[in-house]
């Protein structure tokens, strides 16, 4: 079941990259994910699927429209800490903790703290993070997570957990 | 309409992109680049492809490019995640004037256990 959920996934990714139905294109598209599946399939996360539940998606859409305002806002901090002339930054690497336990849900928050301002993920370790910050503003751990962690936990929190 | 909508986002895709490597240039240490060229060469990457969907029109190579966001926005840090990590096990130290390295601190504390 997994295996064919995972297989039905490449086959669709492929047919939406080729945008044509030739039974030649279906076929190699067919072949490749019948290998990719083999080849990868234990490492496919199945509870990825229950994202299809209308209330999921709803956090999931909610979720993203976040994730894009802190992305730009990023850019911009980046650029202005790039262009000004005293390169305003003040970097160290520090530790954060999060209450997320599905592998899922702790890709995507890394994968968001590092797209996010000033921040980038280094490696998890147990329930820490590591997070390598350019402009730290505390010493205090707790600051640190409500800053670094839970502007995405609360929505991923709904959407994988 | 759409073909200056999509020049737009071409203008100032490429202009976040030069804004990252700028930043590769200027920063001082491997962690603080990567923090660059994450950011902007990300955003700068998707909103090129954004553009060839307005550009185009909808069609199989907007498909393509709206696809290629997702694995943009899915590799990219990962990329980063890992090259940062691997940085730091092989000892590249952090900048001088760098704060804190709470991570050196207790992989040292681990290793005096071991």
């Amino acid at each position: 079941m997994k295996r064919f959920v995972h297989f039905l996934l490449l086959l669709g990714i492929w047919l939406l990259l080729t945008w044509s139905l030739h039974w030649q294109e279906v076929l190699v598209g067919v072949v490749v994910a019948l290998i990719a599946d083999l080849l990868l399939g234990d490492i496919f996360p199945l509870n990825a699927v229950k994202i299809l539940s209308p209330v999921r998606f709803f956090w999931f859409l909610v979720y993203t429209v976040t994730f894009f305002f802190y992305v730009i806002k990023a850019n911009f901090d980046v650029a202005y800490r790039v262009l000004n002339i005293n390169l305003p930054i003040k970097p160290g690497i520090v530790k954060v903790r999060t209450k997320l336990n599905t592998e899922m849900a702790r890709t995507f928050l890394a994968n968001s703290i590092t797209l996010t301002p000033g921040t980038l993920s280094v490696d998890i370790v147990g329930d820490h993070i590591y997070v390598h910050w350019i402009n730290i503003s505390t010493d205090d751990p707790k600051q640190e997570t409500e800053i670094i962690v839970e502007r995405f936990e609360k929505l991923l929190e709904r959407v994988f957990e | 309409m759409n073909e200056t909508i999509g020049l737009i986002l071409l203008i100032v895709g490429v202009s976040f992109d030069v804004i990252g490597c700028i930043g590769l240039v200027r920063l001082p240490d491997i962690y603080n680049r990567l923090q660059a060229a994450t950011k902007c060469v990300t955003l700068g990457t998707c909103m090129i492809l954004l553009s060839v969907l307005f550009y185009t029109g909808f069609n199989p190579i907007a498909i393509k490019a709206l696809l290629c966001i997702w694995f943009v926005l899915m590799t990219s840090p990962t990329g980063a995640h890992a090259i940062a990590r691997a940085a730091h096990r092989s000892g590249i130290r952090l900048w001088e004037k760098s704060v804190m390295d709470k991570y050196a601190d207790d992989r040292e504390g681990s290793e005096d256990k071991a």
